[in-house]
Parts: C-alpha cells; structure tokens; sequence
C-alpha cells in the first residue's frame, strides 16, 4: 500500500462544516482526516454510514464516499454493504440517542454478528440537534427540556453494553484527546470484525462541560485510568487492582506497583473487560480508557463469503436452466 | 474459516435418496396394472377439499395429490388454508386445516367454488366445511373419529353419519384409522405412531379414485422419510392400502379419470407463488450479472420466499435474516447502495415498519425491491389468510409526497416474471418498487410452462464510471434516473442522504424552489416509468361492462367471464399487473365501457385510486373474508350489474 500517498486534504470535502462553535465534533473531525490517510487505502474504499443527529453529519465532511441516513439505522445499512461488499472500509458514526435509544436494537445484534464495522458513538449525553433533550447516556436527575425535574431513568453505559453483546472490540477515547483518539482509531482499523468506539464528545451548547472531569488539566490526569495493554492499569494518582472476584481504584502510593492489574486486550473472558467497564461512573471520578477488549472472532461478512464461496467450490455455479427445470416436470407435445 | 451447520436435516434431495429405508423398494411396484375390472367414469373436473386437524398431514396430502395431478397433465389451481396456530387444539373447528385443488381436462383459473369431494378426517373437518358442499357432493370421512367425545366436542348432539342429516350427500364412512392401523400391525410401531399415517391412507384411496399415478409419491416419501426406515414403511403401506381398499371394496364401485388439458407445448412443472417469486429473483439476478442480496425477517405468508433463496446459495445469493423488519430492508438498501439487487420480503406489519427506509430509498434514488404478500389486516390481522387492503400503504404508506413503483402479480406463476419487472424498474429508473402478493397467491399453485433461460429479458445495468466532476444527481433526460453510482469507484466519491437534496449536485439544500423542482422531479421520474398497456379482452367488442381487478382476483374473474359470455353476455375484461404508474391507456379503457366493475378483496382502494385519477365512477364488488373469490359470487356480482 505504500504507493497510496494521500494527505489531510484528500479527505476534507468541500462542504462547509455547520456545527456550532467549539463543538467537540470537530476535533473528532479533523483527527480522523488527519489519521485516514494513515491507513493507505484509496477514498473510493472508503465508505461513512451515519444516522441522524449533529454527529451524523460527519460523512459530509469525509472527501470519501459517504451516507447520512436515517435515525438509528446506519448500521442495519452498513451491514448489508459490508456483507455484499467486503472490499470496503467501512465506518459508522453515530450519537447517543442513535446508537442507544432509537437504534439500540441494530448496534447490538451487529455487535454480535460481528460485522465489519468500526462504529464511532459520539456520546455527548444529550440529544444535541433536538436541542436538548436528555439521552439514554445522560447521568440520573438530568434537568432538560424534558425533564424539567430531572430525569428518572437510568443511563446506559455504552461499554458495558457493547461488551454484554459480545463486542469483539470495544474501546473509549476523548474528543479533545488527538493522539489518544487516533491510537485508538488505529487499532479498531486494525481489528477485523466489529469495533466500537465511544468517543466522549463535548456539546457546549446543550451540556457543556459534561466530562470537564476528564479534559480539564487539573483532573484528567487522575481520573483517566490508562488501559494499555500489556501495561498496569493507572492513572497518575490511583491504580487498579484485584479484589475478591472484581477490581478496585486505589491509590498508587497505597500498593507496590506489581500488584497493579496488568492490562490484556486479548483476554478471552468477556467478564474482566466487563469489570473494567463498572469502574466508571456518571461521576467520571475514574475512567478507563483505551482498548478494553480486542479478541479474534471471525466477521459475519467473511463468513457468509465464505459459506457461499464453498458450496460454489464444491457444486460449481448454480445454472439457471437447471433449476427452473428441478423438481417434477413433464411435457406437453 | 467455515461454520459447520449444527443439523444436518437439510440435506438435499439427492443426497437423501440415495439411502433408502430397507424393504422400501417392496412397495416400489407398478399398481396400476393391477386394477381389476371396475367401471371407470370420465370427467371434465374436478375439485377436491381435504380437511383434517391441523396435525393431520392435510397439506402434504394436498400437495401430493396436486404433484400426482400435475405430471398427467391436467391443468390445476391449488388453495391451502390453515389456521395460524402451528398445533391449535386438536379436533376443534379452530384447528382445521384445509387444502383446495381443482384440476380439469381444460384450463382452469381458480382452485374452484365448491368442492365435488370432501375428505373430512373428523367431525371437526366435516362441521368446518360442509357448509361449503352443494347437495349431491361426495363425503369420505374417517368414521373411527366419530366418537361420542369428538363429536360433542364440535357441538354435534348426535352423529351426523347416522342420524340422516347427511342424506343429500354421498357419504363414505371409512373406519380409516383402524384399517390404517391393522394395515401397519405388523411394523413395531406404536398405535400413535401408526395412527399417524392415516393421511398416506387417504391419499392412496383418492388416488386409486382418480386414476393418479403412484410413483411420484413413493419416491418423494422414500426421500423424507430415508433415515427412518420404520415410518417410511409405514406411510408407503398406507399409502398402499388406501389405494386397495378403493380397488376392492364394494363401498368405492367406479373410479374417475380426467383427460390432460390442452396446453401449449413445452415443459411444465407446478409452482407455488413463493417459489415462483424466489425463482424471478435469482433469474433477475443471473440476467443482470447483480449480486442478489435479501435482508429478510420471518412474517407469514412470506417467510417462504426467504427459505427458498436461502438454499440456493450456489448463485451466489446472500439470504439475511435481520433482528427485525428496519434492519432487513435497511440492509437490503445498504447493499444495493454498493451494487446489488436489494430484495426485502415481508407482510403488511412489515411493510409499516419498513416505511421510513421505503422514503430513504426514494430520496437516494436507488434500486430496491419490497415483496409484500399481503395477509389479512390490520395489525396481526388473520396471518394466513389473504387480503388485497396493502394497496393504499403501498401507494402513499410513508410521509412526505413518497412515490414508489407498485407491480402486483396476477397468479403464482406470474410471480416469476414479476419479480424479473420489478428488477427491471428498480434498477432502470433507481427507485423501490412494491411487490404486491397475497397469501393466496404466495401458497396457490399451478402449472406453469417453464420458460427457455435465452428468452428472458436482458437486465443488464451501467454503473457511474470513473470520471471528473461527478454529478450524482443528474438525470438521463430519458428516464430521469440519477446514476448508480457504487463506491468502488475512483473518482465519483460522494456524499447522500436523506436531506433533500440540490438537483444535479445532490448537496443539501433546504432552498424552496429547489424542493419543489425535486419533489416534481421523482413523482415524474415513476410517472414515466414505462410500462405495457392494459390489454382489454372484449372479444365481440358489443360489451357494455368492464371486469376490471388487480392481483389474485384474476383467476376468478376469468373464469367468471368464461361462465358469462357462455351464458351469452357480453362482458369486458382487463386485469393491472401495474398500479403505480397505471398503464397509459387505462383513461381511455375506462372511458370506453358505460360500467367498469371492479372487485376486490378490500373496501375499494383500486376503485379509490381510479376514481381520482380518471373521476370514473367505478363499481366495488368487495369481500374482506380472507379467501378469495369464488367464481358465482363474480357471477352474481356482475349480473346485476348487467340486468339490475
Ligand atoms: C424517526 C425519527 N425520530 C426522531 C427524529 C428526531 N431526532 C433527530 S436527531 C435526534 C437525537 C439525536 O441525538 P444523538 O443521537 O445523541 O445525536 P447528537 O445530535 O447528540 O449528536 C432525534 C430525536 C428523527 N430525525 N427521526
Ligand atoms: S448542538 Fe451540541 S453537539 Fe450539536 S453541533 Fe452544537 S455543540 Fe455540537
Ligand atoms: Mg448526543
């Protein structure tokens, strides 16, 4: 692929961008025109599938091919090319609301079926182009619009649920956080089936400030648990360690650091990266991010490729003739 | 890697049928040389019902009987009807499950009116669908489920068969469960097990009564059953000992034949619509070099299209079965947006759930194709029964102005050469066409002449090439489709949605007159899609009546115009595979005859649609029972029209 040679400016499409100032979508933006070029493949192999919503504006912006569509449903659109198209790269981009309420049903089953998507849930924890509604993300007692009184329900917790539909990857990152945000696209690119990526996103207009826990200088770097794998888990104050059948967040000056939990991607258990996903809270006091889980498990696109490449190989082409004349025939004269 | 099927019960034919049960080919003897000298009657037609429990096998039996019916050349028309329930409960009227078959010596349109004979397999069958005998009609039933129990059990306060309620019938009281058992006694089978080939035993007498050959059926039941040698033994002894106790008892003293029916040269195989329809698609597919892709999610009476497509792969078709109606057509969508023939196929429920990604469709200009066969509605409606009350969801079922192309085929064998129109359409003028089937039509069936590979129509399609400027809403100024643009292709890379779009950029554009140009811009392009004129069938040209329908009332307005014009009336008949747009002559058909009668199996929406768009003021003839019509009713319906 090396004689693909494509800058930031291939992939920056002519449209102006609409968001509104200081939205974290367009940092989210301009990291991945920066990154795709990276990847070394062709734009027209590239394709962005989106739903409904600020952050489904994103394909716009993309100089590749690109689809905005309908609320909640780009990945049940996504699937069928991905299956009947596995040349393509192909990602989703989708918001809370989308992914989780309206099209919560889609996002799990093609994170079971393991699809080859790389799915970027923009979650701001609030529905932003409706101006201001609370979403399935938003944090218990949440005052909007509609919910003058604050909300009653309990939010989703988008890794945990990923991971509860067997992801094969599942990752979190920050908006604001470039290179932190390309590592990650790197590797979910580099996985072969589904990957999930919720990207922490900042909507100043209708719930500003929601993970300052996070960005702002003075707290970030003690909430934000860094999952590198092969590494131990920490932040710059607290680390993670064992305890009983689950993790706890302690302070690092309180243990040696080789009782620190080391991080595997890889592991097969589904219920450690899971543990990983409860550290975090609507607080976001503690908040892991990176890979928290990356296993092998064959996409559903190569496995419907395959099923229908060997009855080929063993049967030979289906003949048209031949089977319109199956069954019991007889003949007129 | 592959994944290795978990159960093996798929097996193909072929492979099955090489692993006969032992003592199997004991059976396998010519019988119909053995008939001794008994009075053979020859008819022009006939139309037999089975009914039985729903557990009672009716359907295959019915099948059998139609397949036995079809290679001897008669021409025939099938009408399952079952109940929605898998297993309701036994003996009821709710559990009765029924199948129709008219075959004749002549061409025959509908799966008749009322049956000459009716096989009842308890009193429940009998309660259920004497009403539908005329006097003089044969009856066979199962005497042996005549008990006291089966028979309160319906509402029955005394036995039909003895208390001469039954005297204008001719009525065969068969203790079929016990000969069936006493047949079966020498096989280690237990009485249930025996008892439950009494429907093989059924099916041998009707078929020593008409003169059906056997070996068809031997061979289809030594290859369902070739793993369990036991009950292959079984079904092929009851079979056989039906088709003898029709040869030597003296309660059965003549048998029937039918002559083969005069039909255009050529090889013929009966077909349901489903199959027909799942046939079209692959076909469209092979004649369009498209990838066939069905994003589908199980709903009756369609799921039978998906099944079908799913077995053959070796075409290279993709089956998808979605978590739900949005994802099977969103994928259909998605793979059509890279290439594919997109194929979605559902019932009414689906049709409404499926309706926002219809109107993406529509607004991304790209092929896709929607199959509904209809069912009873609304909401859960009556899932295996028929109806024709989708039209006017399928014609404006979404929001905003919405056109979509809306085809509807005439009979099962028709759903072949609709499935390849609407290929046609979607992929000529990029636009979802809607499919409209019934269950009348989806599990009806017929013989159908096998058409030559060579002679269907070429469906060949040009991508968007590679090029500068790329325009992805300029529209060929003869059919007004944007180009098919597919990623893959260097050069055109572009962005769409559901947002109106600029015409010829195809950026967004919120501007007024633009959505004006652009909502008049695809009503014309489906307006201008191109298709045959209505052919009217007048043969005197002195008709004063039109019979004008749309879908599976086809059958039985032809065979009510044949019934008619021997009756010496003069009536018109033309019948719309197209509904949206209409044939261009279809204003001047209606303006030609004084009264256009238009029958349909709900409350006027063909009429509703015509009277709009021509301000004819057509006639309903409408019913909702979910069957479909039967030829008298059409009849009546059209003479009163005629003679008030
Ligand atoms: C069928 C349908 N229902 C509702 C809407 C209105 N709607 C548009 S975006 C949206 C929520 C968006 O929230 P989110 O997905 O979190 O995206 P964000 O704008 O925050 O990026 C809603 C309710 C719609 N477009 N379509
Ligand atoms: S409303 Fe919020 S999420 Fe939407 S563009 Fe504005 S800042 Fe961004
Ligand atoms: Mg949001």
């Amino acid at each position: 692929m090396a004689d693909i040679t494509l800058t930031k400016k291939d992939f920056t499409s002519d449209q102006e961008v609409r968001w509104c100032p200081g939205c974290g979508d367009y940092s989210i933006l301009s990291t991945m025109q920066s990154y795709l070029p990276e990847l070394g493949i062709e734009r027209e192999n590239i394709v962005f599938i989106s739903g409904i919503g600020c952050s489904s504006r994103f394909p716009y912006y993309l100089n590749t091919f690109g689809m905005h569509s309908i609320h909640g449903r780009a990945p049940t659109i996504a699937t069928g090319l991905a299956i009947s198209r596995p040349d393509l790269t192909i990602f989703v981009v989708t918001g809370d609301g989308d992914a989780l309420s309206i099209g919560g049903n889609h996002l799990i089953h093609s994170l079971r079926r393991n699809i080859e998507l790389k799915i970027l849930l923009f979650n701001n924890r609030i529905y932003g182009l409706t101006k201001g509604q609370y979403s399935p993300t938003s944090e218990q007692g949440k005052i909007t619009k509609s919910t003058p009184l604050g909300s009653l329900d309990t939010p989703f917790n988008p890794i945990s649920l990923a991971l509860g539909a067997e992801a094969s990857f599942v990752a979190r990152t920050v908006d604001s956080d470039r290179k932190h945000l390309t590592e990650t696209l790197r590797a979910a690119t580099a996985h072969k089936g589904s990957a999930l990526i919720e990207i922490y996103q900042n909507c100043p207009i209708f719930n500003d400030g929601a993970f300052d826990m996070v960005t702002d200088k003075e707290t970030k770097g003690g909430a934000l648990l860094q999952l590198v794998h092969g590494q131990p888990i920490k932040s710059e104050t607290h680390g993670l360690v064992h305890s009983g059948a689950s993790l706890k967040v302690v302070e690092l000056a309180s243990v040696p650091e080789s009782e620190l939990v080391v991080h595997d991607a890889h592991n097969p258990d589904p219920a450690y990266a899971f543990a990983l996903s409860r550290l975090s809270s609507s607080a976001l006091d503690h908040v892991p991010v990176g890979v928290f889980r990356d296993v092998e498990r064959s996409g559903y696109g190569s496995l419907v490729n395959s099923q229908v490449g060997e009855i080929i190989a063993a049967q030979g082409a289906g003949d048209i003739g031949k089977l319109l004349n199956s069954g019991d025939t007889w003949s007129v004269d | 890697m592959a994944i290795k099927p978990l159960c093996h019960s798929q097996k193909s034919d072929l492979e099955q049928g090489e692993n006969l049960g032992e003592g199997a080919s004991l059976f396998f003897s010519k019988w119909q040389d053995e008939r001794v000298a008994k009075p053979v009657l020859s008819l022009n037609q006939v139309t037999i019902r089975f009914a039985g429990d729903s557990g009672d096998g009716m359907q295959l039996t019915g099948d059998r009987f139609t397949m036995d019916t079809a290679s001897l050349g008669n021409d025939l028309s099938t009408l399952p009807n079952f109940p929605a329930e898998i297993r309701a409960p036994q003996g009821t009227l709710l559990g009765v499950s029924s199948f129709q078959l008219h075959f004749a010596d002549h061409l025959v349109q509908t799966p008749g009116d009322a049956p000459d004979i009716l096989v009842a397999m308890n009193p429940a069958a009998l309660k259920a669908n004497i009403g539908d005998l005329q006097r003089g009609a044969t009856i066979i039933v199962d005497k042996d489920e005549f008990t006291t129990r089966n028979l309160t059990r319906v509402g029955y306060l005394q036995n039909p068969l003895e208390d001469g309620s039954l005297e204008s019938y001719k009525i065969h009281a068969v203790p079929l469960t016990s000969l069936t058992v006493a047949a079966l006694s020498q096989l280690s089978l237990s009485r249930k097990e025996a008892e439950r080939s009494k429907n093989m035993f059924a099916l041998g007498l009707l078929t020593w009564m008409y003169h059906r050959p056997t070996a068809s059926t031997e061979n289809f039941l030594k290859v369902k059953f070739s793993k369990k040698p036991e009950i292959l033994e079984a079904n092929l002894l009851a079979y056989r000992t039906g088709w003898n106790y029709g040869e030597t008892t003296e309660d059965f003293s003549v048998s029937y034949e039918i002559a083969p029916a005069k039909m255009p040269p050529g090889r013929y195989r009966n077909i349901s619509g489903n199959t027909a329809m799942a046939y079209g698609l692959i076909a469209a597919s092979q004649r369009s070099g498209l990838k066939l892709f069905l994003g589908s999610y199980p709903i009756t009476p369609a799921s039978d299209i998906l099944h079908e497509l799913s077995k053959h792969k070796k075409f290279g078709v993709i089956s998808f079965q979605a978590e739900d109606e949005i994802a099977a057509i969103g994928s259909a969508l998605g793979a059509s947006y890279g290439g594919s023939l997109g194929i979605t196929t559902t019932s009414g429920p689906g049709v409404a759930l499926k309706s926002e990604m219809i109107g993406l469709g529509v607004m991304l200009e790209l092929p896709l194709i929607i199959i509904d066969v209809q069912r009873g509605g609304p909401s859960t409606g009556l899932p295996t029964k028929t109806e024709q009350a989708d039209l006017l969801q399928a014609m404006f079922g979404r929001n905003g102005e919405s056109p979509v192309a809306v085809i509807a085929p005439s009979s099962p064998s028709d759903c072949f050469a609709i499935a390849m129109e609407a290929a046609r359409i979607a992929t000529t003028y990029r636009v979802p066409v809607i499919i409209l089937s019934d269950g009348y039509i989806a599990n009806g069936s017929e013989p159908w002449k096998i058409p030559e590979v060579d002679s269907l129509p070429d469906l060949h399609v040009e991508f968007a090439k590679s090029q500068e400027n790329f325009q992805p809403y300029l529209r060929d100024p003869k059919t007004l489709a944007r180009p098919w643009a597919i990623p893959g292709t260097k050069g055109i890379e572009h962005r769409i949605g559901g947002l109106e779009k600029a015409d010829v950029t195809g950026e967004i554009s919120y501007e007024a007159t633009n959505h004006d140009l652009m909502v008049r811009a695809r009503a014309a392009k489906v307006a201008g899609i191109e298709v045959p004129n209505l052919a009217v069938d007048d043969p005197t040209g002195e008709a004063d009546v039109l019979l004008l329908g749309w879908g599976s009332t086809f059958g039985p307005i032809a065979s009510a115009v044949e019934m008619l014009r021997n009756n010496g009336e003069h009536i018109a008949q033309a019948h719309l595979r197209y509904i949206n747009p209409f044939p261009r002559n279809l204003g001047d058909v209606l303006k030609k005859y004084s009264k256009v009668i238009v029958p349909e199996m709900n409350l006027g929406q063909l009429s509703m649609l015509l009277r709009s768009q021509y301000l004819k003021d057509v006639i309903g003839y409408n019913m909702v029972r979910g069957l479909p019509f039967t030829t008298s009713e059409i009849v009546e319906a059209t003479m009163e029209v005629l003679h008030g």
